[in-house]
């Protein structure tokens, strides 16, 4: 038994623990800091709840949840989050469409076919696009992608100069690395074995791939896309600045768009009136928005336990 | 009989999945290449759009409605004296936490709930720490839209990536240290604070410089607490400041802007001059963060060798 | 394991760079050397309008006076009295007038020495595609279908030579005096109860706008002048006819007042701000402004004061100056 579990010392060394007087002072101290997390969390749930609840006052759930139009400040005035959530699907499902091919793709070269050297070269750079701050990808959005790229590619007429579409590519840029990352850590976590008896079999190495590493690393990989989802619902520079603040139930890539985070950023900005229920929309939206992030991050925890377990 | 000798070559299927695993091959480096090329082409495409305003005068000009003139001074001020707080106010309770979950929680159901809401807190949106943000400390506390409001903002939003990551540092350290030191008859305490937390201090050093680089491209928080994106003074403190208290605590009270927010103003202007000036402040910015995580990476390495 | 002395080495070697930026920070500092801050500090918000005036303004102001300090935002007509009725700012820029409800709220607070005063004119554009080849001229009754409640889709409903195409809309937000002026004269002043439309694009950032309408085929929109000047060949202006015949946006038509959708911007600021002594950063402030106008206005994109009005703003701080 060792010290470095301090829940199962023994009598003798629990009372040695903090013989020195201040010491407990210190325990306090640590104590309290660990405190700060839960706090926030706290705080969190509690403005959300609480300016929520006087937006709910005046606002039905019914028509919240049942009504499409999203129309909190002209007449005839609408709070249905349907527009607003339907825009962040598109903009999610198109940079998922993107970014997980390429990004799985990536991490299957990183894991199976790269030589040890090329992925400590190559490995370092795929993340460096992680660290880069997501107003320079929604600058690129803006300026580059619509103009230089979707424009002349489909027409001027086609591409509205703020579209859902520009965002999407950036938003799959930016999660391009975590899905990497991640598939990547759990494809090399599959033991040696199994490709080994695949390749003993007869198997290519791209049949190992596909049908012995996927398989066994799919819920590590399922995590790794349930945590880019999070990441791209969460965003708001990139959605803000290119797709756009049109409010509206589209398919079409190509049209702006407004999404949970962008239309709480517009509310930021324009300080409206506090206590009106546009400002209190807010919070409702933003409630929303805390849930879905939370429900994906949590399940995407629970498939990182499952290929932990799995192979440790 | 001179036998012949027969080569062997496959046939049919066998060859088709050979030669599909070879071709995927390419594929699938084309795909990894395809991801890491587009770091380079948007760099090249900044540099090339934003090179002709970079002087030491875009970064000591303040915002103008000339694109020519305008330039970075109060957002860099404000980005520096905001960080500072932010340091300041998060790295010792990041810290803190972190060697309370590692060497001293009691393991039972508190410290399980403390973790799981730590890694809930790693990804909570940045745009609801800023209504956080909003709510408590520039309406409920009053500190109005100021640099105090922001920094201790992003602080509670970096913490928990602190958290973690000062965790890793912690665990990296070989329990027969801290064992060992109990053993002679230290207590807990200096076990950790003269033999665990030397040894994980470039593992924390390394997470907080990473946890600041990412509080550094943050705007999304920092517009909903209320940065300005047309100041024409140094946002902070003076030097003369430094001897006064209260000139120093009035100087953080101030409103601000910092880099990312000069970037987004930049960007969605629509003369179209500005957007040099865009390109040009994000390669500043970029500048700043490759620099801080290049400082990440040396420590790390330079203390790996012992 | 970790000699104290191999630590000692270690932290040596670390604070040599953290030594370098405690160093630059410091230098910063030094250079921040601005007195800015001394002679005061005045917040201004309001109309995304009138905006590029004010802070046309402050950026020569504070080549004369460094030593004051001059916030300007924009969060829209309506937002910006709101904040000057709670005390938070020191000047309101306004592209239209205080209403009545607003004039009470401040009284509530306390606030009832409202000053106004005007620094120009804008000819409101109404703006569409510079692609767009029909809509050179737009009646107010064709504005009023165009932009009330449950009003036209398609551009072929505006007009009967308009082809097929639908209206794609880029209008400012409810906080925008632009947008209550519009209201007012294309919306109410037709047909008291209809009201403006909300589905479209809403920006109180006229840059938003204007990258909007410019990108768009089918848009149309409107803003200030001024915005409109700075895209150049981006956007494509629309005359408009109120029954005397089809008269397009300019310094001239505005001035002259053929132009039907000229209007009045002001700045809003409280008499007691102009009485403070000894340091009247806010009289400093309004008189450079005033002194300046003509000049600014103009070049920021919209049309200057004619001399006896801007006499007669003058006037109203005559009282207050030494």
């Amino acid at each position: 038994m060792t010290v470095s579990d301090p829940g199962n010392m023994n009598e003798a060394l629990r009372k040695r623990q903090f013989s020195r007087p201040g010491e407990s002072v210190i325990l306090f101290i640590l104590t309290l800091c660990a405190a700060v997390s839960l706090v926030t969390t706290l705080l969190i749930v509690g403005v959300l709840v609480r300016e929520s609840a006087t937006f709910f006052e005046q606002v039905s759930f019914k028509e919240f949840f049942l009504e499409t139009e999203w129309q909190p400040l002209f007449e005839p005035i609408s709070f249905g989050i349907w527009e607003l959530v339907a825009g962040t699907l598109l903009v999610t499902f198109w940079a998922l469409v993107i970014a997980v091919p390429i990004g799985l793709a990536a991490a299957v070269y990183l894991s199976e076919y790269a030589h040890p050297n090329t992925r400590k070269v190559l490995k370092p750079i795929l993340e460096a696009l992680a660290g880069v701050p997501t107003v320079v990808y929604a600058y690129f959005a803006l300026t580059f992608v619509t103009q230089d790229l979707l424009r002349p590619a489909f027409g001027a007429d086609q591409v509205n100069v703020f579209n859902a579409l520009s965002a999407s590519i950036m938003l799959a840029v930016m999660i391009l690395p975590t899905i990497a990352s991640i598939s990547e850590d759990a494809m090399a976590n599959v033991p040696r074995d199994l490709r080994e008896a695949a390749y003993g079999l007869g198997a290519t190495r791209l049949e190992v791939t596909i049908r012995v590493v996927f398989p066994a690393a799919l819920s590590g990989i399922i995590a790794a896309i349930l945590l880019a989802i999070a990441r791209v619902v969460g965003e708001t520079m990139i959605v803000a600045i290119a797709a756009g603040s049109t409010p509206q139930l589209t398919v079409n890539p190509f049209e702006g768009v407004q999404t949970m985070t962008g239309f709480m950023l517009q509310v930021g900005l324009g300080d409206a009136a506090r206590g009106t229920v546009d400002y209190q929309a807010l919070f409702a939206v933003g409630m929303m928005l805390f849930l879905i992030t939370l429900a994906f991050n949590v399940a995407a925890h629970f498939f990182v336990g499952r290929y932990r377990e799995e192979y440790e | 009989m001179a036998s012949e000798s027969v080569r062997l070559r496959a046939g049919g299927a066998v060859v088709r999945r050979q030669f599909a695993s070879r071709a995927s091959r390419y594929l699938f480096l084309g795909a990894t290449l395809l991801g890491v090329s587009i770091l380079g082409f948007l760099a090249y495409d900044t540099v090339d759009t934003g090179a002709s305003r970079l002087s030491l005068d875009f970064l000591t000009n303040y915002p103008s409605r000339f694109a020519e003139k305008a330039g970075l001074r109060p957002a860099i001020f404000g980005t520096l004296w905001l960080m500072l707080i932010t340091i300041v106010s998060s790295i010792p309770i990041a810290i803190g936490t972190a060697i309370w979950i590692e060497e001293f929680a009691p393991r039972n159901r508190l410290l399980t709930i403390v973790k799981i809401n730590l890694a809930n807190l790693a990804g909570v949106p940045s745009i609801i720490y800023g209504i956080l943000g909003l709510t408590i400390f520039v309406r409920f506390a009053g500190m109005d839209r100021s640099l105090l409001a922001g920094g201790f903002t992003l602080a509670l939003m970096i913490i928990p990536m602190t958290v973690i990551a000062s965790q890793e540092a912690i665990r990296q350290v070989p329990p027969s240290l801290r064992d060992g030191a109990v053993a002679l008859g230290a207590t807990r305490w200096q076990a950790v604070r003269h033999n665990v937390l030397p040894n994980a201090i470039p593992g924390i050093m390394t997470g907080t410089i990473l946890s600041i680089s990412r509080a550094v491209g943050e705007t999304a928080a920092l517009l909903m607490i209320g940065g300005f994106t047309f100041i024409r003074f140094d946002p902070g403190p003076n030097l003369t400041d430094f001897a006064d208290p209260a000139g120093f605590w009035a100087g953080l009270e101030e409103s601000f802007t910092v880099v990312p927010i000069q970037i987004y103003a930049w960007s969605i202007d629509s003369r179209r001059e500005f957007q040099a000036n865009a390109a040009a402040a994000i390669i500043v910015m970029m500048a700043g963060v490759m620099a801080l995580n290049l400082l990440a990476a040396v420590i790390r390495e330079r203390f790996r060798r012992n | 394991m970790v000699t104290k002395e191999a630590l000692r080495r270690r932290m040596a070697r670390l604070s040599a760079p953290a030594v370098v930026l405690l160093l630059a920070l410091a230098a910063l500092t030094v250079a921040a050397c601005d007195d800015s801050g001394e002679g005061g500090e005045i917040n201004i918000d309001g109309s995304s309008t009138v905006f590029p005036i004010t802070a046309a303004v402050a950026e020569d102001f504070d080549a004369v006076a460094g030593d004051v300090r001059v916030n300007v935002g924009f969060s829209g007509t309506g937002g910006g009295f709101e904040g000057f009725c709670a005390g938070e700012t020191h000047i309101s820029d306004a592209s239209r007038p205080i209403r009545q409800d607003e004039i009470d709220a401040c009284a509530e607070n306390g606030i009832d020495d409202i000053l106004e005063i005007e620094v120009g004119l804008d000819a409101l554009t109404v703006m569409v595609h510079p692609n767009n080849d029909f809509a050179d001229c737009l009646t107010i009754e064709q504005l009023h279908e165009i932009f009330r409640t449950d009003g036209a889709t398609n551009w072929s409903e505006v007009d009967v030579g308009f082809p097929d195409q639908s209206l794609s809309l880029y209008f400012p937000g409810t906080d925008s005096g632009t947008f209550d002026y519009f209201v007012e004269t294309i919306i109410k002043d037709v047909d008291e109860a209809a009201f403006h439309r909300g589905d479209g694009t809403a920006s109180e950032d006229d840059n938003v706008l204007a990258q909007g309408i410019g990108g768009d085929r089918d848009s149309i929109g409107y803003f200030g002048f001024a915005f409109f000047q700075d895209a150049g060949q981006s956007l494509k202006a629309v005359s408009v006819d109120a029954g005397e015949g089809c008269v397009a946006p300019s310094l001239e038509s505005a001035l002259s007042g053929s132009y039907p959708l000229s209007r009045p911007l002001f700045i809003y600021t409280r008499e007691s701000f102009l009485a403070e002594h000894p340091e009247n950063p806010v009289l400093r402030f309004v008189e450079f402004y005033l002194n300046n106008a003509t000049a600014l206005v103009e070049e920021v994109g919209y049309v200057p004061l004619p001399s006896d009005t801007l006499e007669a703003q003058k006037h109203k701080i005559e009282p207050f100056l030494p």
